[in-house]
């Protein structure tokens, strides 16, 4: 039944062609539409690979700008949205290259290769340990342990896990393939559950 | 199925991209080993926390500055 249904969901036009069409025709107005449909996304994007708000908001001002100038070259063989991300990611990534001066920074840096090992920490987590937190403090730990992990792990499990991009799309958007993807995406998974068992253990006074 | 194995699926099982056949091993699999039902539970509810949380807010008027900043950049290359 999914497939049948995602199958029908291909031959539909998605609603942002029609607003890229009237872009291209000189309206500006639909570019408004996309803009505020995207920018929240594209912040918390560029916020989470540069680590830097100020370099967040920059990002997110210039990858519309860019695509706005570039609307020409994208192709619809891919969706606006992911084009977008894919823009995005690269002013986040040039932003970090100029902070850290002399020091090159890809999608492909701090990569460790050793693959399938399998997590030691035995200890279960409470039902709800989030609850044992205030919103502030749990927003804390979020950010401490996502912002530990190296940054070709983090920017997979933000664009997979939490923007919600498909495999296909996030190997895209990084240029990476999809094995790559999957095999990060999983490092990444079990690295923050490897981080947050420690916060979620010691208040619920489970023994590690 | 081995610890090792299981990891391997662990994402496609997350994600529900296996066969029920798959599927079914897999929880036999969990059923014995106590070991890995902790990771895939707790790995499941790292994804859900991350999902649910707004780590980054952008307050409405820095939101508002910046969607006017971009649509005046915009609007001054279009004209």
């Amino acid at each position: 039944m999914s497939t049948i249904q995602s199958i029908a969901g291909q031959n539909e036009r998605h609603p942002d062609e029609t607003l890229v069409e009237r872009v291209r025709a000189g309206d500006v107005s639909a570019y408004d539409t996309l803009v505020r449909k995207y920018e929240r996304r594209i912040f918390r994007i560029a916020q989470n690979v540069t680590q830097n708000r100020e370099d967040a908001e920059d990002v997110m001002q210039d990858a519309f700008l860019k695509a706005y100038e570039k609307l020409d070259q994208f192709q619809g063989n891919s969706k606006f949205y992911t084009w977008l991300v894919r823009i995005a990611v690269n002013e986040s990534l040039m932003r970090l290259r100029k902070r850290r001066t002399g020091k090159m920074v890809s999608i492909d840096e701090d990569m460790e290769t050793e693959e399938g090992t399998v997590p030691r920490d035995l200890a279960d987590w409470a039902p709800n340990p989030e609850q044992n937190f205030n919103q502030a403090e749990l927003a804390e730990i979020l950010r401490k342990t996502i912002q530990g992990l190296p940054q070709g792990f983090r920017v997979v499990f933000v664009l997979r896990d939490v923007e919600g991009l498909s495999t296909e799309e996030t190997a895209e958007t990084l240029g990476l393939s999809i094995p790559a993807v999957k095999s990060r995406l999983l490092r990444a998974r079990l690295q923050l559950r490897d981080r947050l068992s420690r916060y979620f253990h010691r208040k619920t006074g489970v023994e590690k | 199925m081995t610890c090792r194995e299981f990891l391997a699926l662990l994402d496609d099982l997350i994600d529900e991209n296996l066969t029920a056949e798959t599927r079914a091993e897999i929880e036999q699999h969990l059923h014995k080993c106590g070991h890995c039902e902790v990771i895939f539970n707790t790995t499941r509810k790292t994804i859900e926390i991350y999902r649910s949380h707004e780590l980054y807010e952008l307050p409405p008027a820095v939101n508002e500055r910046l969607h006017a900043a971009i649509m005046a950049r915009c609007k001054a290359k279009h004209s």
